[in-house]
């Protein structure tokens, strides 16, 4: 393999969005308020989005197809992102807080 | 021959930059304390991702990463730190039950999910498909949102129309109650 020919490699692409997933996670666990959580998220579906490209680049025969799915995965983020965000806040004005911890009690 | 020997290698060079962008953007976003640096390492992420698209032959989602993600997701969130509390809980009012142990086995989780995919991926066979029916171009975007995925194209139309409602909804009943 040429260094020089890295970016047609399927396989840094993957890696890299290997790494993107392992960060997200982790970020997921360690992450102790609504909105880290939420970024974390974020990583994941960036994660998603760079497999997509990466497979679609190098094995699909249609080349849209992929485009067109992380485009979905992008329109289903910005909604995931809207509806989080109201709900983050409709908590923190009822809670005074966005830890994780303080959401313990259900209303029943 | 190549009028420009090293033009290659500066291409190779510009895609080592995006990646190292990416990873550096995902590192900052997950590991700092506040949370407005880890919203500023999520939009740096989203840069470095973007010229990975364009790597992949995809200058249109290039565009749409910078223009969806960091213009406007990245806005909203601190929209959202702004109008609740900015950072993660001190030390003297949240001890971490667990403060050697929890991050080593968090960090565990996450190596081994980043190992066992790294070595899938390395180790998999990425055929280039035979025939290519489509050029990827943005033409041909348009055209397959508008013929075979017309369906989901107005679903999730329909998916953003609700999800601002409902935003709405729920972020403003605790306001009328007062």
């Amino acid at each position: 393999m040429n260094p020089a020919q890295i970016y047609s490699q399927p396989a840094v692409y993957l890696v890299v969005a290997a790494f993107l997933l392992a960060t997200g996670i982790y970020g997921l666990i360690r992450r102790r308020t609504l909105i880290g959580m939420l970024i974390s998220g974020e990583l994941i579906f960036a994660a998603a989005s760079l497999n997509f490209m990466a497979l679609n680049r190098f094995t699909a025969p249609d080349q849209s197809v992929g485009q067109i799915a992380v485009l979905f995965i992008m329109g289903l983020a910005a909604a995931e992102v809207a509806i989080t965000l109201s709900i983050i806040i409709a908590v923190y004005r009822n809670y005074r807080s966005i830890v994780s911890k303080d959401l313990n009690e259900l209303k029943g | 021959m190549n009028t420009f020997p090293f033009s290659d290698w500066l291409v190779a060079g510009i895609f080592v930059v995006c990646v190292a962008t990416t990873i550096t953007g995902a590192l900052i976003a997950a590991f700092t304390k506040r949370i407005i640096r880890s919203v500023a390492g999520l939009a740096v992420c989203c840069l470095g991702l973007a010229g990975l698209y364009y790597f992949l032959n995809s200058p249109f989602l290039a565009l749409m990463e910078i223009l969806i993600y960091i213009g406007a997701v990245c806005v909203t969130i601190i929209f959202g730190v702004m109008l609740t509390e900015p950072d993660e809980p001190t030390p003297e009012n949240f001890a971490r039950p667990y403060p050697v142990i929890a991050p080593l086995v968090s960090l565990a989780i996450a190596g081994g999910i980043f190992l066992g995919i790294a070595k899938l991926s390395l180790s998999g066979h990425w055929s280039a498909p035979a025939t290519l029916v489509g050029d990827g171009s943005v033409k041909a975007i348009g055209v397959a949102l508008l013929t075979t995925y017309s369906v989901p194209f107005e679903l999730i139309s329909l998916v953003l129309l609700v999800a601002i409602l409902g935003a709405l909804v729920i972020a403003r009943s605790g306001r009328t109650k007062e």
